[in-house]
């Protein structure tokens, strides 16, 4: 199964009931599946065949605020599209969730892999969970909905462009009476009911809004918890669990990887060899990135000597944004403990990052005698 | 008509409460109570961004007796499109999900939005209460600032400059199942539209005509007169469109000139009697091109009764 089928066939076992979305490369087949499932019946949903990215995420929230669970997927330029609408979302306290296929950002039109258009919308208040496979990424969208509902913020899960969305690899489906068992209806605590009439989204004032933000806030932290305790019952039910951090061969390693998306399977590929000639090497996958897991990342990544940080990512002016981030999680570290943490900005738009790119990548930081100040561009042609 | 009649004509049920925050004077409460009153309480309302944000008051109030979503700007028709499909998976077909919108949300910024809603012919019933700028954020001119107008943007130096966009047409041109214009001194023929587009599925459109004392610069207590003239000078005339196609005249009457209309209004001032002429002109092609609409639907009409016959 191809990943925008497993997003597909995520969102149908989760029983969603109003889907709304637009296509963009690398996410038509999503929506192409979707609206077939829809048609015959297999899925009993209302599908919106809106005009714009835009308006899929308006119709979702107008769908979500009246009780129905509602589904998203796009890409990129329709991501961006969406901005207004993602921050709308999460302090509305919407339970929305949509996969994003990891796709780079024009101009010049570039339809392959890249995360800038989710990292974009770190600040917009939605949970992030990113995939490596695509059995992860059937799980993560059921799993996505119960989280989102158990602490209503939306949820965005996100996979890389054609490593994901266009390859087939096996995937287990779920029974979907477990399912069913995992995931109840969606019971709204509050929704638009004209036996219980009520005004969202009103004038809040400076007195107020300000309270409003930190609910939102204590919700993410929430979520952090919220998220073990759900990825523990799928494992109970489903007999896979992936954690919001997953650390792969860490136990005594000098050196650790940090890596999301799929660029993890082809690092697991270089450990294993490396740990084979008998090297300290392992690695730390980060599925979660918003909430932001510091607790988990520091306990793993203290005392180990120097920390290599892959993005496939920039924020221009400054760096990769997850090696940013770690640093920033890093700074409480005692000094004695804290990492040398070396940002390595990989694989833009698409280039392939092989298990060569990341040989390369641990003898630089090796051989490194310092983290220099900026992150260093692996594979660059000038 | 009398007093007495028309009061016998409105519900009497108020789904609207007193002490909402309009200027005085404003028509775009007095048009929601209308409309409200019309609809019943099995109605959800979706707001976006314009004057009725405040005037439904702040958090935790509500002028409304009704489930309220206020939306993103340009966002009006998508969202009430989500909540009629989540209505509708829930088994309810009743309630009717109504869009409020100004004319900046409607002629502008979430025209794209309504577009895509009435061309899907969403079951949504869509009401633009226009007072001709964007009044929320101070008097800024929109597309359907009419002609000569000064508004904040558009100095009196150097008015508006385009002719107000014809957004019935518009809608008309989705042949959506019902389309109509509608005014607050109009308040029977407002209820009625209201109630014929209740009982319709499919997109309904009512534009209303709501004037803005402080916009359009008139006494706060002429609001109703400047609605009324509005009509009677044919610059907003009161019609109705079912698919489409079949155009009609709801309130008809002679014809009076558009400058006491306009000389009732700060924002024309500055015009001279050429300009008032110029305005003159444009709606008198407006409305020709009105009435040639109708009476083109009245001979398909009787084109089609006379084949049936
Ligand atoms: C995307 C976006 N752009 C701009 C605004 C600011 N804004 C709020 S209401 C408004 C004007 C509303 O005009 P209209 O729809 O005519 O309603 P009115 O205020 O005149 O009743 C503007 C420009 C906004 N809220 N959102
Ligand atoms: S500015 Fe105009 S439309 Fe807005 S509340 Fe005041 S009178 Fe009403
Ligand atoms: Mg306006």
């Amino acid at each position: 199964m191809v990943g925008n089928h497993a997003v597909s066939w995520g969102a149908s076992l989760s029983r969603a009931e109003v889907i709304s979305a637009y296509p963009i490369t690398p996410q038509t087949q999503v929506v192409e599946q979707l609206s077939e499932m829809c048609a015959d019946g297999r899925l009993n949903a209302r599908f919106i065949k809106v005009e714009s990215e835009h308006s899929a995420m308006a119709a979702c929230i107008g769908a979500s605020a009246a009780g129905a669970r509602a589904f998203t997927a796009t890409s990129s330029q329709g991501l961006a599209l969406m901005h207004e609408l993602l921050h709308w979302a999460s302090l509305g306290r919407l339970p929305i969730v949509m996969a994003d296929i990891n796709r780079a950002l024009a101009p010049g039109w570039n339809i392959w892999t890249d995360q800038n258009d989710t990292l974009a919308q770190r600040d917009t208040g939605w949970i992030q969970l990113y995939c490596e496979t695509n059995q992860e990424v059937l799980d993560t969208t059921i799993q996505a909905f119960k989280l989102a509902e158990a602490v209503d913020l939306p949820v965005m899960l996100v996979l890389d462009a054609f490593y994901l969305s266009h390859t087939a690899e096996p995937v287990d489906i779920p029974d979907p009476e477990m399912v069913d068992v995992y995931l109840p209806r969606r019971e709204p605590r509050y929704r638009l009911d004209v036996n219980e009439p009520r005004a969202f989204g009103a004038l809040v004032r400076p007195d107020s809004y300000m309270e409003m933000r930190w609910h939102q806030q204590s919700a993410m932290d929430r979520a952090r918890a919220e998220f073990e305790h759900i990825d523990r019952e799928w494992e109970n039910l489903f007999c896979r669990r992936y954690g919001a951090v997953e650390s792969y061969r860490t136990e005594g390693a000098d050196l650790l990887l940090v890596t999301s998306g799929t660029i993890t399977s082809t690092a697991r590929f270089v450990i294993d060899r490396r740990r084979a000639r008998g090297e300290a090497v392992g690695l730390v996958k980060m599925k979660m990135f918003r909430p932001f897991p510091a607790d988990t990342l520091r306990t793993l990544l203290s005392g180990v000597e120097r920390v290599a940080v892959l993005d496939r990512n920039l924020s221009p002016g400054r760096s990769g944004i997850f090696a940013e981030e770690i640093r920033a999680a890093l700074y409480d570290v005692d000094p004695e403990e804290r990492p040398a943490l070396y940002g390595y900005v990989v694989g833009l738009g698409g280039r392939d990052v092989t298990p060569g790119t990341i040989d390369d990548i641990i003898d630089r930081t090796r051989g490194a005698a310092a983290p220099t100040r900026e992150d260093v561009w692996v594979g660059l042609n000038l | 008509m009398s007093q007495l009649m028309i009061a016998d004509r409105v519900p009497r049920e108020e789904l609207m409460t007193s002490g909402h925050v309009a200027c005085p004077g404003c028509a775009a409460p007095i048009a929601m109570r209308m409309v409200l009153k019309a609809l019943g309480p099995k109605t959800i309302v979706v707001m976006p961004a314009s004057c009725w944000s405040i005037i439904a008051g702040p958090w935790p109030q509500s002028s409304l007796k009704v489930p309220l979503y206020h939306a993103a700007f340009e966002t009006g028709a998508a969202t009430a499109s989500g909540v009629r499909a989540a209505l509708d998976m829930q088994g309810d077909t009743e309630t009717t999900v109504l869009v409020w919108a100004g004319d900046g949300g409607t002629f502008d910024i979430g025209l794209q939005a309504l577009s895509g809603a009435a061309e899907r012919n969403e079951n949504i019933l869509y009401c633009c209460y226009d007072n001709e700028a964007y009044m929320n954020t101070g008097i800024q001119r929109s597309s359907a600032t009419p002609w000569g107008a000064a508004t904040s943007t558009t100095p009196a130096v150097q008015p508006q400059s385009t002719h107000k966009k014809d957004i019935l047409a518009i809608l008309a041109a989705h042949r959506i199942p019902y389309a109509a214009t509608a005014t607050v001194a109009h308040p029977v023929d407002l209820l009625e539209k209201v109630t014929k587009a209740r009982a319709i599925r499919g997109t309904r459109f009512l534009h209303i005509l709501a004037p803005c004392p402080p916009g359009w610069k008139f006494e706060d207590d002429e609001t109703i007169e400047l609605a009324r003239m509005a009509v009677r000078a044919g610059v907003f005339p009161l019609v109705e469109v079912e698919h489409g196609e079949h155009w009609r005249f709801t309130a008809e009457g002679a014809r009076e000139p558009v400058g006491p209309y306009l000389r009732k209004q700060g924002r024309f001032r500055h015009l001279g009697e050429e300009q008032v002429r110029q305005i003159q002109a444009e709606v008198d092609r407006r409305w020709n091109a009105m009435r040639r609409r109708v009476e083109s639907s009245e001979s398909d009409e009787d084109g089609s009764l006379a084949e049936g016959g």
